[in-house]
This record gives structure tokens, C-alpha cells and sequence, in this order.
């Protein structure tokens, strides 16, 4: 595991960095207990696989969370918010600390129908020290407009991603060999401790895959199955999986 | 005009000619019909892709003798208190309600395989077009000498989850200090390899949990070697040391026999004596793969490796347990990703769908103790005749324990995964 940057522009760099595998067991054991302030990015990294944060941060399954206290839910122009999200955003919900304490402890419930695959926070403690992060984390805002800037490829992944991210996916295809990625991440876009992968942007698809495939994310069962992918496979399974929508 | 069929009869009249000229699937009686046997990993998975992916042109019935289905896999983790018993067991509700698959509950006894029927322990039968057969396993009672499926009640196998599986849990809930909980582990090929030993992890989590350190799993093996063995008493040794003993044919001399009224077993070398049995004996295809003439000499269903196909009868595709799936385990894992290759080749056979090549993958994840999970995985394609493994990992000693607990909330999220994959 990466060691954390304090500095609030060093995590969106890190959030496409934490192995799925963490994330996993984060939002699993969902914290019980009194967690301390030191915690509170360790809490984060849940969150992480979906929302970023920081100088230059993108939307990805979820929107950015630059700016986020003071702003109006579903009120980003450029992110597709459900239905419900932006109803209750047209209804006055502005996000501040008691807002995202209720929706971070169930989210479901508070804002029902909404798509965010997270089962919720119980401990308070935890959703306390959480929010207290977020709230200093997410003041810098985005450095860009955060749908045309494109991923950056000059990591270790860079060439590889390149030229698939070049390539016309075939979705039907994309589709058949979804079968094998779905029997561990649902179909239906829920995560029970394996990651969301439904509506996930191509590069960032196709840049996590072969960071497996290169030990930049340590997993054995994801290294083997993107071994065993081509890269018109690769490039089929990106043109698939980003035109679903979490339901 | 008495040698008209129906069917015949229609066209001469007008309004069933008007009939014909809808599209195929507005007329139901006329849909191509699907029928699978055995609602578990394989037969619940390719009975959804079907009715998914063909949006209504096909009928789906999904035959199962259980109204629930509770998995094997995960069944361990019931025992060892990790998970509930209703955790582990699933309706077919949604598969009816949200994909119009109709489920009979019941057992298929016999295939008329010339008039394209399935029949039916009550003597009725269904039509299908293509058939697809998934039973699972059937037990070989009698290759444990003193061993029948009576005595499974007192002595369970636990082999087929369900009541078996609660028989096993108030067995091993019952051992007391200083007692000694015999298993006798299955020959190749049985269904999930690593699954006694995970077995016996979880038998001896309860009993440490407990504080009887003093009562012992004793597991008479007919193998020589086991899946992930050295990983696993590695695990034994960190978190159980002397708590589960394994034996192989070399240490045993062969199981012989066993009385499980007396609570012992007879082997060439010696004599166990145990408070409770688990029994596995060894393993065939379910009995319906026999009925229907899908078997070979070795009790299993060859097939076709690149669409599941029965190489016995073209309409027919046999998957999971029962088949002969080459360098594949027989797991639950494997039964959903041949499930996926069948399905695409039955709806190909039937609406004419695009078949793209097969591939195959499968990962069988067992937990030693709390949050120590290793695991094993390959990646299969049709070669040589056969479902040949192309590449593989496996768990290694001395591993962090943060990766052994990734590990097992790994195995939670797949667990959460495979079941809605199968069930909707």
C-alpha cells in the first residue's frame, strides 16, 4: 500500500493507485469501533474507487467531492446524477456536516434510490472524524474541467493503455466476456467487497487492468484474468462495462 | 383430412394464418423451449443468461427438486459460525418474477431422448429443444464399506448442503473436550478440492473457540495429497497446532471399512475410534446424467469442450459437477463460468445468436481462520481435446496477513456476487 500524502493535492493521484483489494476490506468491516482523527483518510479510501478529490480530480463512478460542503446535491453539470439525487438537490439539500453524516450513515435511506453503492457508516465516531477530513480535504477546487482533461498515461501503464483506449470496443463482445467479471463484481453495480465495476470510464478501466497486469495493483485473481485478455478483449470489455449504468 | 395435424389444420384457416405472420416470440407456443435440470451454480446461471440474453424468444423451465437452494459453497463457513444457514440459501423467486423462467419443483427421472422429453418423478413430462443437464453430484454410498445414506443421518457427509449441513454443525457444536471428530475425505474427482480441509479448519475453529484445544479432527485421506496442502497445515499448525491430524494412504494403509455405530474406522494399519463422523464417500455424476445415457465408464459426462455440448446427444449440454470439464475443479465457480459458455451456445443453437470463443475461469477461496482466506485460480480454454488450464496461482506460505484478509473479504464480495450472478 502507497504511504498517505498528508497534502490534499497528493490524493487524487493516490486514489487511482489503492489497490481494489483494500477497498474491499475497508467498506466490508465498515469500522466499527471509536476511530481516531489519524484514521480519517484511512476511512476515505473506501470512497476512493469511486470519488476523487484534490487538484485535478475527476469524475469517475461517482462525482469529484472538490467543493463539495456548501454545494447542492446533483448539481454538478457535467456528472449524471440519478433521478433521486437530484431531486432531493432541486429540494434544498445542501451538503454540510449534518447532511453528509445522515447520508454517510445510510445512505440508501436517506436518499432513497440514489446510486451510490455504499451500505453506510454506523459508527459514528468514524463518520464524525471522516467529515472533519473531507471538509479540509475538498476546499481546493477541481484544476480542470474534470470531463475534458483526459487520464494522464504517463505512468508505468502508459503505452499499453494507449493503444487500447485507441481501439472501437466491440460491447457485444464486451458483453459475452463480461460473464466472467461479473460472477465476483455484480452486474447490478452493488459492492459487498469486491469493487463496483459498472459505468466506469474507459481509461480508467483499461488503466486499472493493466495496472494489474503489471503489479502497480496487487491482486492475484485480477493479474490472472487480465493475462488472459487480449487487447481487443480488454478494449470490448471497456466499451461495455461504460455504457452501463449502476442501477 | 384425418391425417392433419393441428398445426397443419391452421394454416387453411384465416385467422390462424394471421397468426404466423407475427414474429416468432408473440407466438408462445411456438418459442423454442429450454429445459435445464438442477437449480445450483451451473444449471441457476445458465437458465438466467438464457432468459436475459434472449429477452423472451426462448422459454425457460428450470427444473429443481428444493422450493430454496442452499450452496455448498460457503456451507463451511455455516459450521465454523461465520455465516448463517439463511445467508447461505436463496429462493428462485426472482428468476420467475423478473426473467419469466418457470420453475417446477420436483425430480426428473428419466430423458426420452428420441421424443425430446424430460420426465418426471410424478410421470409427467416436458418438452424442451435443447436440454441442459446440471445436477451436480450423486454420493457412491458404497465405496465406503459400512457406509449408506440412512447412516448419512447419524455420520453426514455434508456433501450436498442443505439438512446434511445442519446435521454436521450439531455434530460438531456437540464434541466435547478430549473427544475426536473423524472425517473420511473423498477419492479424485469430487466436487471442491480443498473442501475437506477447509471443512476441518472450520470444525477445529469452533472447537478452539470453545477452549477444547484437547479434542482433535482426525482426517483419513484415500489421497496421497490434497489441494493447497501446504498452505493449509501451515494454517493448521499457526492456529490449531495438534488439533487436526492428517493421514494419507501411506500412514493408514487404506480405509477398509467403518461402523458408525461404534464411531470407528477400520484402515489397513489401524483403527480410529471418533465421538462423530463426517463421511465423504466418492462421487458420480447425478443420477439423471446416468438415466439419460449422458455418462461414461468413469460415472461423469464427457463434452464437447468449446460449447459444454454432450459429445452423446447434440441437443443436450451437460455442465458443473457432472461433467467432464478437463483440468477444471469441480466448484461452484467453474459450473457459472460454464454455465455462461453453454448458455451462449444454446441460444446460437436456437435464435441464431453470434457465438464467440469459449474461455473459462475459476477461483476457490478457503478460510483457515478468522480473516485468513488463501486461494487458488486458473484460467481455461478449449486444447488437446479437452478444458485445458492455460495459466494459474495459488496461495504461498508465509503470506502478510493483510493479503489473507483482503483474501477473505475477496471470497464475502464473490460470495455476494456469484449468488446474484445464479439468482438474480
Amino acid at each position: 500500500m502507497a504511504a498517505t500524502g498528508r497534502h490534499p493535492a497528493h490524493i487524487g493521484m493516490l486514489c487511482s493507485l489503492v489497490p481494489a483489494i483494500f477497498i474491499g476490506i475497508l467498506s466490508a468491516s465498515g469500522f466499527s469501533g471509536p476511530a481516531r482523527a489519524e484514521q480519517a483518510e484511512e476511512l476515505f479510501k473506501p470512497c476512493a474507487t469511486c470519488h476523487e478529490i484534490g487538484a485535478g480530480a475527476k469524475h469517475r463512478v461517482g462525482p469529484h467531492l472538490d467543493g463539495l460542503f456548501g454545494r447542492k446535491a446533483g448539481s454538478l453539470e457535467d456528472f449524471r446524477y440519478s433521478e433521486s439525487m437530484r431531486a432531493a438537490g432541486e429540494a434544498g439539500l445542501v451538503w454540510d456536516a449534518e447532511a453528509l453524516d445522515q447520508y454517510l450513515e445510510r445512505p440508501r435511506d436517506f436518499i432513497k434510490g440514489n446510486r451510490m453503492s455504499f451500505r453506510g457508516m454506523p459508527d459514528e465516531d468514524g463518520r464524525r472524524a471522516l467529515i472533519s477530513w473531507l471538509e479540509t480535504a475538498t476546499r481546493q477546487a477541481p484544476a480542470a474541467d474534470p470531463v475534458a482533461e483526459q487520464v494522464s498515461t504517463s505512468g508505468p501503464v502508459s503505452g499499453f493503455a494507449d493503444i487500447v483506449l485507441q481501439m472501437e470496443g466491440d460491447p457485444e463482445y464486451g458483453e459475452y466476456l463480461a460473464g466472467e467479471c461479473v460472477t465476483c463484481h455484480q452486474a447490478s453495480g452493488h459492492a459487498d467487497g469486491i469493487p463496483s465495476i459498472v459505468g466506469l470510464p474507459k481509461d480508467y478501466f483499461v488503466i486499472s487492468l493493466f495496472e494489474y497486469a503489471t503489479n502497480v495493483r496487487s491482486n492475484d485473481v485480477m493479474k490472472l484474468r487480465v493475462a488472459n485478455l487480449s487487447n481487443e478483449e480488454i478494449a470490448a470489455l471497456a466499451a461495455y462495462f461504460s455504457s452501463l449504468e449502476p442501477q | 383430412m384425418t391425417g392433419l395435424t393441428r398445426r397443419q389444420f391452421g394454416i387453411f384457416t384465416g385467422a390462424s394464418a394471421a397468426a404466423l405472420t407475427l414474429p416468432t416470440y408473440l407466438r408462445a407456443q411456438d418459442k423454442p423451449r429450454v429445459v435445464v435440470i438442477g437449480g445450483g451454480a451451473g444449471g441457476a446461471t445458465v437458465a438466467r443468461y438464457i432468459a436475459k440474453d434472449s429477452d423472451g424468444a426462448i422459454n425457460v423451465t428450470l427444473i429443481d427438486d428444493s422450493e430454496m437452494f442452499t450452496t455448498c459453497f460457503f456451507s463451511n463457513l455455516y459450521v465454523g459460525g461465520f455465516r448463517s444457514f439463511e445467508s447461505i440459501t436463496h429462493s428462485y423467486d426472482t428468476l420467475q418474477s423478473s426473467y419469466g423462467i418457470t420453475k417446477v419443483t420436483g425430480r426428473a427421472t428419466g430423458v426420452d431422448r428420441a421424443a425430446k422429453t424430460v420426465t418426471m418423478a410424478d410421470g409427467s413430462t416436458i418438452p424442451y429443444d435443447r436440454l441442459v443437464v446440471s445436477p451436480g453430484i450423486d454420493l457412491i454410498w458404497d465405496s465406503v464399506e459400512g457406509y449408506s445414506e440412512e447412516l448419512s443421518q447419524t455420520a453426514p457427509h455434508a456433501w450436498k448442503a442443505g439438512e446434511q449441513t445442519k446435521i454436521l454443525k450439531a455434530g460438531v457444536d456437540a464434541i466435547e473436550n478430549g473427544q475426536q471428530i473423524l472425517m473420511v475425505a473423498p477419492p479424485n474427482p469430487y466436487r471442491c478440492p480443498p473442501g475437506p480441509y477447509e471443512r476441518a479448519s472450520m470444525m477445529a475453529h469452533v472447537l478452539k473457540s470453545k477452549g477444547l484445544t484437547d479434542a482433535k479432527i482426525i482426517i483419513l485421506d484415500p489421497k496421497d495429497k490434497f489441494s493447497k496442502q501446504g498452505v493449509f497445515q501451515e494454517g493448521w499448525e499457526k492456529y490449531y497446532p495438534g488439533m487436526i491430524e492428517w493421514y494419507g494412504p501411506d500412514v493408514h494403509g487404506g480405509i477398509e471399512s467403518i461402523d458408525v455405530k461404534a464411531g470407528t474406522v477400520e484402515t489397513g494399519l489401524d483403527t480410529f475410534k471418533g465421538a462423530f463422523m463426517n463421511v465423504i464417500p466418492a462421487q458420480k455424476a447425478g443420477a439423471i446424467a446416468a438415466a439419460a445415457g449422458l455418462t461414461n465408464d468413469s460415472g461423469f459426462c464427457p463434452i464437447d469442450p468449446t460449447s459444454m455440448r454432450s459429445t452423446m446427444d447434440e441437443a443436450i449440454f451437460v455442465i458443473g459437477d457432472a461433467c467432464i470439464a478437463g483440468d477444471m475443479p469441480k466448484s461452484g465457480f467453474s459450473a457459472n463460468s460454464q454455465a455462461k459458455v453453454a448458455a451462449m451456445n444454446v441460444r446460437a443453437d436456437l435464435v441464431g445468436s453470434k457465438v464467440f470463443p469459449a474461455k473459462f475461469a475459476n477461483t476457490c477461496w478457503s478460510l483457515i481462520e478468522t480473516d485468513d482466506s488463501i486461494k487458488v485460480g486458473a484460467q481455461y480454454a478449449p486444447g488437446d481435446g479437452k478444458i485445458a488450464s492455460t495459466q494459474g496461482f495459488i496461495s504461498q506460505m508465509n503470506e502478510e496477513d493483510a493479503l489473507r484478509k483482503a483474501n477473505f473479504e475477496e471470497s464475502v464480495g464473490w460470495y455476494a456476487g456469484i449468488t446474484a450472478d445464479m439468482f438474480g
